[in-house]
């Protein structure tokens, strides 16, 4: 009886003297048991070792480097992944590709984040006309073929912007095209879930006792609100990432995408079209890339749903 | 009901207007028409500027989105581009010859100098085979497939389910088609197996026939389905689980009917009625194409059509396509909302 309780209180006394966990600290204890989210985490960091590694491995001259006289060739010693239809090395090319693919990737979703976001708070914090006109705009977006939208507006902005320097190395213009194009075409989901997170949040009560407070309709957009609406924008946004990835491959593959020299996996797609029946490692390797990081983001963005979710069980 | 389906027509009004501004902007300025307008022939610089003028690419944005909308036949022409309106032999003024897609005109290609309809409609046909039949095969399989792994919660065939249905929807389309083509074209043909065709939708030796097309149908129809399937099934497992737990599912139970019954007619039916949204949703964005699969099969369908003219900068061709599917979303969305409530009485629109 006496041990009981003993241990009873002993209970009682951890939990209260032990600091409570944070909202953090949960999402990641709930996220670390999702089995197949932490192994698509694991093979995310692999893949970024692989591209980020690999570049001190290889120098970039070496991956844009031209040699007609080794065309084509099958996997060897030499060249492990093979060589392109112009005698590039495809693994080098896949390490220098995958760092561009994930660049895209990420700061297109930066760019949707940015646009939905604004555009989904505007609308569901404001309403009325603001809400009428920016949800029309929406769903105008929405009924047009993604891809149809997006073919369009590389073609628009085509060679509209020049290469450019960046961490001593040149980029071809065209990753920003892409970057932009994607991102303007892949916000209207995220504005939509945003509004409506605004829409029931603005009529709760801490929202009330902000506003009574006099605190200005930007800082409770701001502050108030949207720290509470982000678990479904963390969530969409992961998502988001494996889309753009999977986006770029699709534009480039139609070859409007980045441009060469600078390769992408997308566009290391490009040709291999023509060489279906010779050269299968032009689309293999590049194509299962592709798949793994879009399906290992799948997964971590799955474990995040479930572990971000308020209504999953503390433990 | 009646009252509903109007104010909803009168609302696709401006969604419809915004995307034709949105398009037409990016696209009359998307490249240059004329650039390949005279063939493998290079143009000599007055034809240019007199075609320019001819195609009114030489008016203002909003003059030419006008003409685009309704027509050009109320307008003076100046063709010779001397300032003054054109006249005919008969001293006649000349006036503009279209007709403006509000009265049914998309225009002419640039580059075939075909009507946009006709081409439309030379290509519809064989995107909608390929889709349809690709549909069919995904919503039956997705059923199944769906259904059984609720039913089977947990059980090493739901795993093996979850999985694939994740790399299903990981699939960059490139990798699942060429891998396709390169199994079962390219390595049967090796091992003197019967194979499939690479591309196209006949033989140009056997000519065009049914059965060709039912041949040169199955790869590209096995690329969509396996993509979409995954999605599909998932969405079934999910709503079917959602109801298989619902109260009158206990009821059904209770009162003794066979399991199968249960499952069929009580579950079933009301699992599957969300699809219908997701259906009707589908739809027009099918009749776009898939560009990519199409452009990978050289299948000539929509998407292609589209693809294969943007690059050549022939906008008339582009506002026609995205124009008539915009039209198609609005109108099936009306529809799917609409059967929707017919389904689903607790559901009213007034």
């Amino acid at each position: 009886m006496a041990t009981a309780s003993e241990a009873l209180s002993a209970i009682h006394e951890e939990t209260l003297t032990k600091q409570p966990l944070t909202p953090a600290q949960l999402a990641w204890r709930r996220f670390r048991r999702h089995k197949m989210a932490m192994f698509g985490l694991l093979l995310l960091i692999l893949l970024i070792v692989y591209v980020v590694g690999g570049s001190f491995v290889f120098a970039e001259k070496y991956a844009n480097f031209v040699n007609t006289g080794i065309k084509l060739q099958a996997p060897s010693q030499a060249h492990p992944f093979g060589t392109d239809a112009v005698g590039r090395d495809i693994l080098a090319r896949s390490i220098y590709g995958g760092q561009i693919s994930l660049l895209i990737g990420l700061a297109a979703v930066i760019v949707a984040l940015a646009a939905g976001v604004t555009i989904g708070a505007l609308s569901g914090y404001y309403g009325g006309w603001i809400d009428s006109i920016l949800m029309r705009f929406t769903e105008a977006m929405l009924c047009i073929p993604q891809l149809f939208l997006l073919i369009v507006a590389a073609k628009y902005l085509g060679d509209k912007i020049h290469n450019f320097q960046a961490f001593g190395r040149e980029f071809s213009g065209s990753v920003i095209v892409i970057i932009l194009i994607i991102g303007f075409d892949s916000w209207m989901y995220l504005a939509r879930i945003v509004r409506s997170q605004f829409l029931s949040l603005k009529e709760q009560e801490f929202v009330t006792a902000a506003r009574c407070t006099g605190t200005s309709n930007l800082a409770i957009i701001a502050y108030h609100i949207l720290p509470n609406s982000v678990a479904p924008i963390i969530v969409n946004a992961t998502l988001g990432v494996a889309n753009a990835i999977l986006t770029e491959a699709y534009i480039s593959f139609l070859g409007l995408g980045v441009r060469q020299p600078t390769a992408t996996w997308g566009n290391m797609l490009e040709s291999a079209n023509r060489y279906l029946e010779t050269a299968p490692w032009l689309w293999f390797f590049p194509g299962l890339l592709i798949l793994l990081t879009v399906l290992a983001i799948n997964f971590v963005g799955d474990g995040l749903r479930d572990a971000l979710d308020p209504r999953a069980m503390v433990e | 009901m009646g009252r509903y389906i109007v104010r909803r027509l009168l609302q696709a009004i401006p969604l419809l207007f915004i995307i034709s501004v949105i398009l037409f902007v990016l696209s009359v300025e998307m490249g240059d028409p004329l650039a390949t307008f005279g063939g493998r022939q290079v143009i000599k610089s007055e034809d240019r500027k007199r075609l320019t003028r001819q195609l009114g690419l030489d008016k203002p944005l909003y003059v030419q989105y006008i003409v685009w909308l309704v027509g050009n036949d109320w307008m003076t022409m100046d063709v010779n581009g001397d300032g003054k309106p054109d006249v005919d032999e008969n001293g006649q003024l000349v006036y503009g010859t279209r007709k403006g897609i509000l009265r049914g005109d998309l225009g002419t290609s640039f580059v075939t100098k075909q009507p946009v309809t006709e081409m439309i409609a030379e290509r519809l046909p064989n995107t909608l085979l390929l889709m349809i039949t690709s549909e069919v095969i995904i919503l039956i399989v997705a059923l199944v497939i769906g259904l059984a792994s609720a039913l089977k919660q947990y059980s090493i065939f739901d795993h093996t389910v979850t999985a694939f249905s994740f790399i299903g929807y990981s699939m960059p389309i490139p990798l699942l088609a060429l891998g396709l083509i390169y199994i079962f074209a390219v390595y049967f043909k090796r091992w003197g197996l019967p194979y499939f065709p690479t591309g196209g939708m006949f033989d140009p030796q056997a000519g065009p026939s049914w059965q060709q097309t039912a041949w040169h149908l199955v790869l590209p129809v096995t690329a969509i389905s396996l993509i979409s399937i995954a999605g599909y099934s998932r969405y079934v497992r999910g709503s079917m689980l959602e109801v298989i737990q619902q109260d009158y599912i206990r009821t059904a139970r209770a009162k003794g009917l066979a399991e199968r019954r249960v499952v069929f007619i009580h579950a079933l039916k009301n699992a599957a009625l969300p699809l219908v949204t997701i259906v009707g949703l589908d739809l027009p964005f099918l009749l776009a194409g898939a560009v990519v699969t199409e452009t990978i099969f050289a299948w000539p369908g929509m998407g292609r059509l589209f693809y294969d003219h943007t690059t050549r900068s022939d906008f008339p061709v582009l506002m026609g396509i995205i124009m008539i599917i915009a039209v198609l979303v609005v109108v099936f969305q009306l529809i799917t909302d609409v059967t929707y409530s017919f389904l689903d009485p607790r559901i009213r629109y007034d």
